[in-house]
C-alpha cells in the first residue's frame, strides 16, 4: 500500500485503501453499518486533516490508525459497560498455550462451501477481543508489518508481537474444533453448529 | 528448548524474522516434538485461510455510495470553510 497522492480538499480515492478501510471497520465493529460510518469517517478526518500529515509515515498508514480509532470508538459506544481500549492491560501468560492439539484434515477449506468456511471464519474472529483482533486483521489479513501495524495502533512493537501471537493461537484453537482430523470411528461427518461454544 | 520457549518465538518464526541460531533451535525442537511441530502447523494454516478468506469484501453498490458520501461529506466542508 502507500499509493495514495492525497490533495488538500480533494479526495483521491485508492479502489484498494478504500476496500481495506472497509474490511478493517467491518472486522474491529463486526457491523456492517457501523464499517460504513467508520469509512466514510475516517476518509473524512484524514482529508480534512492533511496539514497535520507529516509525512513521516505512508498516508495509508496513517488513514487505518485514524479508522482503527473511530472503530474502536463506536465499540465503546455499542458496549458503555466494558471500554475497549488498545492500552487496556491484556493479561495472562498461560491463555497462549494451546489446550488442545491436534492436527487437521489437510485441506479444511475444502470440507466446507465458502459460505460455510466465511460463516465459521467470522464467528470464530467474532469471539477474540477488539485487542486482539484489530492486531491480528492489521499483520495477517491485511498485511501490515509489525512496524506499520505498530504505529498505526500506536503501540510498541514488543506489544504488537504479543498480541498478535495470543491472537493467532487463540483463532487456532477455536478453529481446532471445526478442523481437526475426525477420528476414524466418526468418519468424515461435519461437526454440527451446536459443537460450537463461540 | 523447552515448548514454552519455542512458543514464545512462534510469531517471529512464522514471520520469518529471526537470525539462523535461533532458527536452527527451534527447527530442532520442531523435529523431535510433535505437539509444537502440529501447534506451529495448524497456526500457519489459521493464517492462511484467514488471509485467502476474503471476509467482507466491498461490493460495487457499496464501495459508489461510500465515495459519493465521502466527496460530498468534503465538499461540504469545503463550502463552508475551514472550521
Amino acid at each position: 500500500m502507500g499509493a495514495i497522492q492525497p490533495k488538500v480538499g480533494e479526495p483521491v480515492f485508492d479502489e484498494l485503501a478504500l476496500r481495506n478501510v472497509f474490511r478493517i471497520a467491518q472486522h474491529i465493529t463486526q457491523n456492517r453499518e457501523d464499517a460504513e460510518d467508520v469509512v466514510q469517517d475516517a476518509f473524512f478526518k484524514a482529508y480534512s486533516n492533511l496539514a497535520q500529515f507529516q509525512g513521516q509515515s505512508k498516508f495509508y498508514t496513517w488513514l487505518v490508525r485514524i479508522a482503527v480509532n473511530e472503530a474502536l470508538m463506536k465499540l465503546r459506544r455499542r458496549r458503555p459497560e466494558r471500554t475497549v481500549s488498545l492500552d487496556e492491560d491484556v493479561k495472562t501468560e498461560d491463555d497462549s498455550v494451546p489446550r488442545e492439539v491436534a492436527d487437521w484434515s489437510p485441506n479444511p477449506e475444502q470440507q466446507y462451501s465458502q459460505a460455510e468456511l466465511r460463516e465459521i471464519l467470522d464467528k470464530t474472529i467474532h469471539g477474540l477481543p477488539a485487542t486482539f483482533r484489530t492486531v491480528f486483521v492489521l499483520r495477517d489479513v491485511e498485511g501490515l508489518s509489525t512496524e506499520e501495524t505498530a504505529e498505526a495502533l500506536e503501540l510498541s512493537i514488543p506489544a504488537v508481537k504479543s498480541r498478535l501471537l495470543r491472537a493467532r493461537l487463540q483463532l487456532r484453537e477455536r478453529l481446532n474444533k471445526f478442523f481437526k482430523k475426525r477420528e476414524k470411528s466418526n468418519g468424515a461427518q461435519k461437526p454440527s453448529s451446536g459443537d460450537s461454544n463461540q | 528448548m523447552k515448548c514454552s520457549e519455542f512458543l514464545h518465538e512462534l510469531t517471529d518464526y512464522l514471520d520469518g524474522v529471526m537470525d539462523s541460531p535461533t532458527k536452527a533451535e527451534l527447527e530442532e525442537h520442531l523435529a523431535w516434538c510433535h505437539n509444537c511441530y502440529v501447534v506451529c502447523d495448524t497456526t500457519k494454516k489459521t493464517i492462511e485461510i484467514y488471509r485467502d478468506s476474503q471476509l467482507y469484501e466491498l461490493p460495487e453498490n457499496l464501495r459508489t455510495r461510500l465515495r459519493s458520501a465521502i466527496v460530498q461529506k468534503c465538499q461540504s466542508r469545503k463550502k463552508a470553510g475551514p472550521a
